[in-house]
């Protein structure tokens, strides 16, 4: 299992990068981590014929706090992410999905920009981004636009970004207070692709009712799937065993759309759902009535 | 005509200087261009793990990284950990003590995860290095003298 051939080039500025983009159009590749690249071009499932090698961009890589939000480099690696304390402080939903997106070892290289752009319907990380309403900055040669999480995933490896365009930044807004987070998975094996994962955000009011929810699934479609209705049926409500079985079942049974694998049936998969969107919702319901993103 | 693009790469303290085709993987590389075989190739595709060696300090998987991406670089392979072939590390040590394998296929690769982590985590729970464990597969030893020899390698590390 050996790549095909393809020219390399190696820039090291987002200028440059964006130029090479614009003179080679689809035939370019872009290689961030090569988590997910590197091993369907050993498989020759993808044989670009030029990849330009992100990883001396060092102007992709940074994570830094700007007023309410934190911006991050599209090449800061996942395992920064993982042991960043801005992170664990601002966004508990990201650290706590963290130890979860594969091994050490490929979080090591792996980057959050190239795990987005590659769009896999089970990855952690787009459906972390979609939960915290994260905004992607868009780079072309001659333009830049930004573009909500929501209308970022567009299918199965499909992103919003265009063949001349790169992701550059990913913006993340500050969180409400009172929010409490969950994020659980079902995996043959730890770092494993998972069966069935969510991500839960609760949002409680001064009454402890349920201001905002958000409930983003993955492997539950053709890319991170949000479930509107689930979220709605929680909003204005207290905490109660009733109200989270019949989110649960909503979602689980009528919002998300599992395909099935080797591993697990649709069927499997949606009680894989019922049963985390439970746990998720409780424990996150308990972080917002005890602690608060600051 | 095949692009060929000259590296200077440092691969256990010692400095290599080639040129290479911009596919070639950083495994095969080490394999077959300097000839350090130590370094295991399994399934090239980033799940087994064999291949894992030390990229600036950090463990990664060579398998899943081009040659030219090391240009520059330092790279640790399980031929750097002994001081010579009388004084195993403390790792390999504790391998052989414990019987931490039986054919080795995965060996080095385990080991290449283990320098990094056990720097990080001098004293981990069982719990810990099972799943710093979690990204190299071994399909002999059901793990159990893996997770031994780990023990000992941090009790002999201290």
């Amino acid at each position: 299992m050996k790549p095909a051939p393809f020219e390399y080039h190696v820039p090291t500025s987002i200028e440059e990068t964006l130029i090479l983009l614009h003179n080679s159009g689809s035939e370019a590749k872009l290689l961030a981590g090569g988590q997910s690249l590197v091993p369907a071009m050993n498989f020759r499932v993808v044989q670009p014929s030029v990849l330009i090698d992100l990883n001396r961009v060092k102007e992709l890589d940074y994570l830094r706090e700007d007023g309410e939000c934190v911006r991050i480099g599209a090449m800061a690696r996942e395992r920064r992410l993982e042991l960043e304390p801005l992170i664990s402080k601002r966004y508990p939903l990201l650290e706590e999905a963290m130890p979860h997106v594969a091994h050490p070892q490929i979080r090591n290289r792996g980057t959050l920009g190239g795990s987005l752009a590659n769009a896999d319907p089970a990855a952690e990380l787009p459906v972390i981004m979609l939960a915290l309403g994260a905004r992607m900055k868009v780079r072309s040669a001659d333009a830049e636009r930004w573009v909500e999480a929501s209308d970022f995933f567009l299918g199965m490896f499909t992103t919003a970004v265009g063949p001349e365009e790169m992701l550059a930044e990913i913006e993340l807004p500050s969180q409400p207070s009172q929010t409490g987070w969950s994020f659980l998975e079902v995996a043959p094996r730890a770092g494993d692709y998972a069966l069935m994962g969510v991500a839960a955000l609760v949002t409680l009011d001064e009454n402890q009712k349920c201001k905002q929810a958000r409930l983003v699934y993955l492997n539950a479609g053709d890319g991170p799937l949000v479930a509107k209705e689930a979220a709605q049926l929680l909003k204005g409500e207290t905490f109660n065993d009733e109200l989270i079985n019949s989110a649960a079942a909503l979602a689980s049974g009528q919002e998300i759309n599992p395909f099935g694998n080797i591993h697990a049936s649709p069927e499997f998969q949606r009680h894989l759902a019922n049963v985390l969107t439970k746990r998720a919702l409780k424990t996150a319901f308990k972080r917002a009535g005890e602690e608060s993103i600051q | 005509m095949t692009q060929m693009l000259p590296v200077r790469i440092t691969v256990n303290e010692k400095v290599y200087q080639r040129e290479v085709e911009p596919r070639v993987l950083l495994s095969d590389f080490l394999r077959h261009e300097l000839g350090l075989t130590g370094t295991h190739v399994g399934c090239e595709h980033g799940v087994c793990g064999a291949c894992t060696i030390l990229f600036d300090g950090e463990s990664a998987r060579s398998c899943l990284m081009f040659a030219v991406q090391a240009d520059g670089h330092e790279i640790t392979t399980v031929e750097g950990l002994a001081k010579d072939k009388d004084h195993l590390h403390p790792l390999q040590q504790a391998f052989w003590e414990a019987h931490g394998l039986q054919c080795g296929y995965c060996t080095p690769g385990i080991l290449m995860t283990l320098i990094p982590f056990l720097k990080q985590n001098p004293n981990p729970t069982e719990e810990e290095i099972r799943h710093a464990l979690s990204g190299n597969l071994c399909r002999c030893t059901g793990y159990q003298h893996i997770v031994d020899a780990v023990k000992l390698a941090a009790e002999k590390m201290k």
